[in-house]
């Protein structure tokens, strides 16, 4: 059932300087808690994204630490005060090692 | 005298059955957190100090009909500024097996201390959010959500 996981992200395209804008990200996973178990009675381990980090030009603007207890396809949004242009990378870190990337444009002007 | 497969007598076995009945009764399914646990997290991470009430907004439904999926929308009041802006946020609840469900960092550069995202609660409880500032001064909020139906597996 495991499939890769997709991450989308929404930023505005062009923005005037000291706009404030909403990021939303959303990333296909199964967060899979570790509390459930399988029709055999033996509980399933634990695989979730425990960290999700935004930056804007390399330096980290937001972070945000999951728990088990955030929900599938995770979605997380936050605020960004617009003041230059640049790119944000965001990264999703899989309990397995794994990091998933997504990379936006953001024009100011 | 009737005679079980396993050489029980039908009195034995029903006290077997009773007896099976009463230890799955005494020990949970599944271990909840209380508010103990989220208590005892808050004091790991902040020890005793002192909370003020104010400046959280906490958004969730009062009514669930999903747990499996719960918005939880958190804003603090702040200005955001290099002098003054909210450092970190610590969802917890004390109904589910473990008490942590979010924890954000948040940069002057957010503009504004504000996030959701959606959760997972496995019964009717309380959503408790810490709110440190960047001079260190600590805000709690609560909030009530009726869950309909649990989101773990339940």
């Amino acid at each position: 059932m495991t499939t890769k996981p997709t991450p989308r992200v929404r930023v505005p395209a062009k923005v005037a300087a000291g706009e404030m804008i909403e990021i939303k990200t959303l990333i296909s996973h199964e967060m899979e808690s570790g509390q459930r178990k399988d029709s055999k009675g033996e509980t399933i381990p634990r695989k979730i994204i425990n960290k999700f980090t935004a930056s804007f030009n390399g330096k980290p603007v937001f972070v945000a630490d999951w728990n088990p207890a955030i929900s599938a396809n995770p979605y997380q949004s936050f605020f960004f005060k617009a003041a230059e242009s640049g790119e944000f990378t965001f990264a999703w870190k899989d309990d397995d090692g794994s990091e998933y990337t997504a990379k936006s444009k953001l024009t100011v002007g | 005298m009737n005679k079980g497969l396993s050489g029980l007598s039908r009195r034995d076995a029903v006290r077997a059955a009773a007896l099976a009945f009463a230890v799955g009764a005494i020990s949970p399914r599944l271990a909840f957190a209380d508010e103990k646990a989220v208590a005892a997290e808050i004091k790991k991470l902040y020890g005793d100090k002192k909370m003020a009430e104010g400046k959280i907004k906490l958004d969730v439904p009062e009514i669930a009909e999903n747990g499996l999926v719960v918005p939880v929308n958190v804003e603090i009041e702040s200005p955001m500024t290099e002098a003054d802006y909210v450092k970190a946020v610590h969802v917890f609840a004390d109904g589910n097996p473990q008490p942590g469900i979010v924890s954000y960092q948040f940069t002057p550069a957010c503009g504004k201390a504000s996030a959701a995202t959606r959760m997972r609660l496995a019964q009717t409880q309380d959503v408790i959010c810490i709110a440190e500032m960047s001079n260190g001064d600590l805000y709690s909020a609560k909030a009530n959500v009726k869950v309909t139906i649990g989101g773990c597996g339940g």
